[in-house]
């Protein structure tokens, strides 16, 4: 199935919710690689799948989000990147497959967890050979998409973009606006805009996902909406903030908090838009209803957005704060300093 | 332009220096750092007194524009690691001349997690004001936090998780520390990007840090209250 395709039919697309969260709920412990279940625990992997194409989700990830080398090195499965991905894409297709209706098959590729050069370890050419490992195994399992996600450094982002390349395989790419509305390696919303408009190939879509809170994540949505009125934006926000209850991760935010956030996001512009860490079947299934039964109108203001859906976690900022003035700089001819 | 005129920081008087210092620091420039440390150490200053006036003041001053949302972890990484290289001039100099420490912290990443950038930070950082850092490094079980807390007797335990799949872990350190009767025994801090101040006292944690900053004020705020208390008790 084609996204762009079933975006241009459709004009707006549920995705699906939380993959961790949702598989703890099944089992999963503290500190295990959800990526080992692939082989481990299929039907519950496929459970997981299915549960969010029953809750109204026409777009939905693969548990592959940490199948890339780097990361599954914790759990000495690092030679098995391309299976792992492999797998988690033909549980999926199966599901997509088996469906009533159309069904996107995205294939989950997070972030290494390793800093890039020259601060850190990880080069370009290794980053891209991590990435491309894993989504040669997304594309040989059947994935109709790759999906790079809660990225926060510009580097690992255009690594990834280039192994979607190299496997000729259309992407989308999500951002994590989760400091002071920037990722943490300072990205801002407006300079992801900027990446996606220059990638080659161009994403089918992009957005923001994950994050601190989901009044953060669509301010950084009304961002991108108005800087980039064409292409198709995402959202995939979290359930509101952990918290920990009878012994368990719970995420405050309840399905009417996300069924509201569902329509201001499309209102805001954004075309997919489904849930991140903490939206449970629940949450999608009110999330479609909504979609299906609310009128598209105006972009919200933050103030809306604040009232419905909660505070943001930083003070949003009026003219922007700026680094401090040197008194003077030394050797400033010879070095580069800051950004 | 004046401002790009170069400077010869050893003709620079003490009061012009260390505000230079702290301004080399903020743009994370090592060579000018350990030029600085090396100056004042020559011109008699104490190591301890280098540090602090030094290092650690233009440290605070990144954690405020890092807190603040000014600084992003590029740039704080890059004044980190000027610090690091100013510190590793002052490090066996402090321990000749018997410093007073901070106190003592035993950190690592839970296990499952390999993100330690964050972790990193709060270490170097600990170190620059005057703590003593044993860092356990990523992917720690709960043996590993058991066997530091033996061996090492820190005043705090730190705890980082970046990841939705592992944060719920470091309960599973609380839980194993209030089992075996020693949570008391340390201050617990914990940090990562999914937490949050409620998840942190529902998991039995002392403290959750925002930032590598906050970190560093949360620590020093519980050693005060722990030698108040010890002066009570004296």
């Amino acid at each position: 199935m084609d996204l762009a395709a079933l975006l241009e039919r459709q004009g707006w697309i549920l995705a699906d919710g939380a993959t961790a969260t949702n598989l703890f709920n099944e089992g999963l412990e503290a500190g295990e690689a959800p990526e080992l279940w692939n082989t481990e625990q299929p039907t519950r992997v496929t459970k997981l799948y299915t549960d969010a194409v029953n809750a109204g989700a026409q777009l939905f990830l693969t548990n592959s989000f940490g199948s890339n080398r780097a990361r599954l090195k914790l759990h000495d499965a690092s030679h098995r990147s391309h299976e792992l991905s492999r797998v988690a894409a033909m549980l999926a297709r199966e599901v997509a497959d088996g469906s009533a209706s159309d069904c996107i098959v995205a294939g989950s590729m997070g972030p290494t967890g390793e800093l890039m050069a020259p601060m850190g370890d990880l080069t370009h050419s290794l980053a891209v050979e991590l990435f491309h490992e894993q989504a040669n195994g997304l594309a040989a399992g059947g994935v109709d998409v790759l999906w790079i996600e809660t990225m926060s450094a510009e580097e690992e982002f255009l690594a990834a973009v280039e192994a979607c390349r190299l496997v000729d395989i259309p992407w989308c790419g999500t951002m994590s606006f989760d400091t002071a509305g920037r990722t943490m390696m300072g990205i801002t919303p407006a300079r992801l805009v900027e990446l996606a408009s220059t990638a080659s190939p161009e994403p089918v879509a992009f957005g923001a996902n994950c994050g601190s809170g989901i009044s953060d994540l669509m301010n950084a949505l009304l961002e991108i909406c108005a800087r980039d009125p064409r292409r198709p934006v995402i959202a995939k926000g979290n359930a509101g903030i952990p918290t920990y209850v009878d012994g368990r991760i719970h995420y405050a935010g309840s399905p009417e908090v996300m069924a509201d956030y569902a329509e201001m996001a499309r209102n805001a512009g954004a075309s997919i838009i489904g849930g991140c860490c903490g939206t449970s079947p629940a949450h999608l299934a009110r999330m479609r209803e909504r979609l299906e039964t609310a009128t598209i109108g105006p972009p919200p203001e933050l103030d809306e957005i604040v009232l419905r859906l909660g505070p943001l976690s930083y003070a949003a900022q009026s003219g922007g704060a700026r680094r401090r003035t040197r008194r003077r700089r030394r050797r400033a001819s010879s070095r580069q300093t800051g950004r | 332009m004046n401002e790009y005129d170069d400077l010869i920081l050893s003709e620079l008087p003490n009061e012009e220096l260390v505000p230079q210092m702290h301004d080399d620091l903020y743009d994370g420039l090592d060579e000018e750092v350990v030029e600085g440390v090396n100056i004042l150490l020559e011109r008699g200053w104490l190591p301890y007194r280098v540090l602090t006036e030094a290092l650690v003041e233009g440290m605070r001053i990144v954690g405020i524009d890092f807190r603040d949302g000014i600084l992003f972890v590029p740039e704080v990484l890059m004044s980190a690691n000027a610090m690091k290289a100013g510190m590793k001039i002052l490090k066996p100099l402090l321990v000749e001349t018997g410093a007073p420490r901070m106190g003592k912290m035993v950190i690592g990443t839970v296990k499952g997690d390999i993100h330690d950038i964050g972790k990193n930070l709060v270490s170097m950082m600990m170190e620059g004001a005057g703590f003593e850092v044993v860092d356990l490094g990523i992917n720690n079980p709960v043996e590993n936090y058991l066997e530091a807390i033996e061996t090492e007797d820190p005043d705090i335990l730190g705890m980082s998780a970046l990841l939705t799949t592992t944060m719920p872990y470091m309960k599973v350190v609380i839980d194993r520390l209030k089992e075996l009767g020693i949570r008391d025994k340390v201050i617990v801090l914990v940090g990562g990007a999914p937490l949050n101040e409620e998840f942190a006292r529902a998991i039995g944690a002392d403290s959750y840090c925002r930032d590598a900053a906050v970190a560093v004020e949360t620590a020093k705020e519980y050693m005060a209250r722990k030698h108040n208390q010890m002066a009570v008790a004296g």
